[in-house]
């Protein structure tokens, strides 16, 4: 086996799989990762995230597609020799088996010695901060000690890329922030191509240099967390990243950069054309995020009524009514003195820049 | 659940159900069993003298410890031949869609849904002189003469590894039922192949499956009276028939006794083994 090296580039190439029933699990995806990159996978259940995850590491043969792992292509490799680290959703360390023997598992199928085994367990143990534990059985390990160890034993063998399949899914809210925090450290340390499968959105955006969202098999947006966020190129990933308010309106005018729209709520606003052209007189859906809404003063914008107002701690969020019925959420800052909105009071509510209002071809 | 009131312990309502089944033990499992032990206590046949004379003359005379080995021999090619052959059924079922499961737990059960008479008859059709086997053969040209399969060793093995394989398959494929598929796959991402992932993963943590199938299959393979007998012929003597012939032939009734009390200890000797061993794997801790 050739051998194994971080940081080495993961390239998923036109790569399409087809169930024996003939249904599509993941259809032309494209991803050229770089080497020492983190990903995210993000995706709802069933939308072949873990599918992908699989067959880079050599579980599932594609029925169509390359997956190159630095300039080899992998394709004809059985996961054992890929050299591609995996930490389970529920960790599946070997129960019968103590922490060190775990951690060394790999080593032994590399005919590594005892004696080494044995040192690079223990020093693996200590960059999870768990060296006093190599003597115990995973149960005797909480979940949070748990995914450590599995963390060490898939570092172990110095795979070539680490894949994380949903790894912060088992554990409670305070621990998966400290667990995520260390995967990081220990990603940066290590310098090892990283891809984490997740269905959690936040995750995905605080973990992850690029982020690829998928929908039902398809690639539907590649990029930074930033862009994914802000500049969504579909309707499917701007509601399911972060939460938006979706406007129904009619384009007035459009060129490249800019559409005048027509809400139905009653205003015309400048979106940013996203996802595809527009075409004038077309129905539209205008995707603003709660926390780029603001109350104005003056006759801009279009009118609503106050429902509810929920302080949330650091925002207050407003449920607003508007004048065609619908409902639009609006995300305020507490700075200062946030002014009290009262039940039933009308207010009047625009984006906060065109760029932060995103227009995308209504689907019929 | 909470249901029962905490001052009444819930085990009280167990013990109480089952006194029936004490009972039953009681009067005819315990009670013949101590009526067994006085009975090889005896020196003479008529009950007058009492002594170890039977017992000192089973374990002095070379004929019966032989019957003795070569029965617990027996127990362990069956155990062997059934383990063997079983870990792989078991294996392939739980890598199957579910249609193949219902026939394959169908094939496994099959032999349970017959009589042992009639399957033991069975294998002596196959294994006969102008059986099945040998027919096959010579018509092939393979041999010129019939193979000796029947009243051998071979041939008892053959059809008592048959007759049980049942009680080696289930507990089996309930052992692997249990194992976590990912942690096939977490061996295979470390690097290790099929073989090593068999014997590092796999078999260790189907242990408790194994003891129990062998134990089963063991204490079956060893008492099975029927097909000893039919397949074994006049030539090959184990101890139930041993025990049968001092017992109803030559009205040997201490010396019968004693037979079986040694029997049963043998056998509870070669059912702690296997248990011991298994205690000793820390699989066992995870069932």
């Amino acid at each position: 086996m050739a051998d194994a090296q971080s940081g080495r580039s993961l390239v998923v190439d036109a790569v399409t799989h087809r169930y024996p029933s003939g249904a599509l699990a993941v259809e032309n995806i494209n991803l050229d990762i770089k080497g020492g990159e983190i990903i995210a996978l993000l995706g709802p259940s069933g939308c072949g995230k873990t599918t992908l995850l699989r067959i880079i590491a050599g579980f599932i043969a594609q029925t169509q597609g390359r997956i190159i792992i630095g300039d080899d292509i992998v394709d004809a490799l059985p996961p054992n020799k890929r050299a591609v680290g995996i930490v389970f959703q529920n960790y599946a360390l070997f129960p019968h088996l103590s922490i060190s023997e775990n951690v060394a598992y790999g080593l032994a199928a590399r005919g590594i010695d005892k004696a080494a085994r044995q040192r690079e367990a223990q020093r693996l143990l200590e960059l999870v901060q768990l060296p006093t534990m190599a003597e115990r059985l995973p149960r005797q390990l909480s979940g949070g000690q748990q995914q450590r160890v599995a963390l060490a034993r898939a570092l172990a063998i110095k795979p070539s890329i680490l894949l994380l399949d949903e790894p912060f899914a088992a554990l409670d809210k305070n621990l998966r922030l400290d667990m995520q925090i260390e995967v990081k450290r220990l990603q940066r340390v290590s310098g090892i191509t990283t891809l984490i499968v997740t269905h959690d959105q936040e995750e995905a955006l605080s973990m992850a240099d690029r982020v690829a969202v998928l929908s039902h098999g398809k690639l539907e947006q590649f990029g930074s967390p930033s862009d994914v966020y802000d500049r969504p190129q579909t309707l499917f990933v701007n509601t399911f990243v972060g939460s938006t308010n979706r406007m129904p309106g009619v384009v007035v005018s459009t060129d490249r950069t800019a559409a005048k729209v027509r809400l139905d709520a009653g205003a015309e606003i400048i979106a940013r054309p996203a996802g595809g052209t527009l075409s004038e007189g077309g129905r539209v859906t205008v995707c603003i995020r709660p926390e780029h809404l603001q109350f104005v003063g003056d006759e801009t914008g279009f009118a609503g009524v106050v429902g509810m107002s929920l302080p949330l701690g650091a925002t207050v969020v407003h449920e607003v009514t508007t004048a065609d019925g619908s409902g639009v959420k609006v995300s305020q800052a507490r700075i200062g003195e946030t002014r009290a909105l009262e039940n039933g009071a009308a207010v009047r509510l625009a984006p906060l820049a065109p760029s932060l209002a995103n227009a995308f071809p209504a689907t019929l | 659940m909470g249901a029962a009131p905490a001052s009444r312990d819930v085990t009280s309502y167990g013990m109480g159900l089952a006194a029936p089944l004490a009972l039953f033990f009681l009067v005819f499992f315990v009670a013949p069993l101590l009526q067994l032990l006085w009975l090889s206590l005896h020196n003479d046949t008529v009950g007058l003298h009492w002594g170890l004379g039977q017992y000192l003359h089973f374990l002095t005379d070379p004929f019966s410890l032989g019957v003795l080995g070569s029965t617990l021999l027996l127990g362990a090619e069956v155990t062997a031949v059934c383990l063997v052959l079983g870990f792989p059924i078991a294996w392939l079922y739980q890598r199957v869609g579910p249609k193949l499961q219902t026939i394959i737990i169908l094939i496994v059960l099959l032999p349970l849904l017959t009589s042992v008479v009639v399957r033991t008859f069975a294998w002596i059709v196959i294994l006969g002189r102008q059986g099945i086997i040998n027919a096959t053969l010579q018509s092939l040209g393979i041999i010129d003469t019939p193979l000796k399969l029947l009243y051998t060793q071979f041939g008892v093995v053959i059809a008592l590894a048959q007759v049980q394989m049942p009680l080696m398959t289930l507990p089996l494929i309930t052992a692997l039922g249990r194992i976590d598929p990912n942690l096939d796959d977490a061996s295979c991402s470390l690097g290790a192949g099929s073989w090593r992932t068999f014997f590092r993963i796999v078999l260790p943590l189907s242990l408790p499956g194994v003891i129990a199938g062998c134990t089963l299959t063991y204490a079956a393979a060893i008492t099975a009276f029927i097909t000893q007998s039919l397949i074994g012929g006049g030539q090959m003597l184990f101890m139930p028939m041993y025990l049968y012939q001092q017992a109803s032939t030559l009205q040997n009734w201490p010396f019968a006794a004693a037979i079986s009390i040694i029997f049963l200890l043998a056998v509870l000797a070669v059912v702690s083994v296997f248990t011991t061993i298994g205690r000793m794997s820390r699989g066992y801790g995870d069932a």
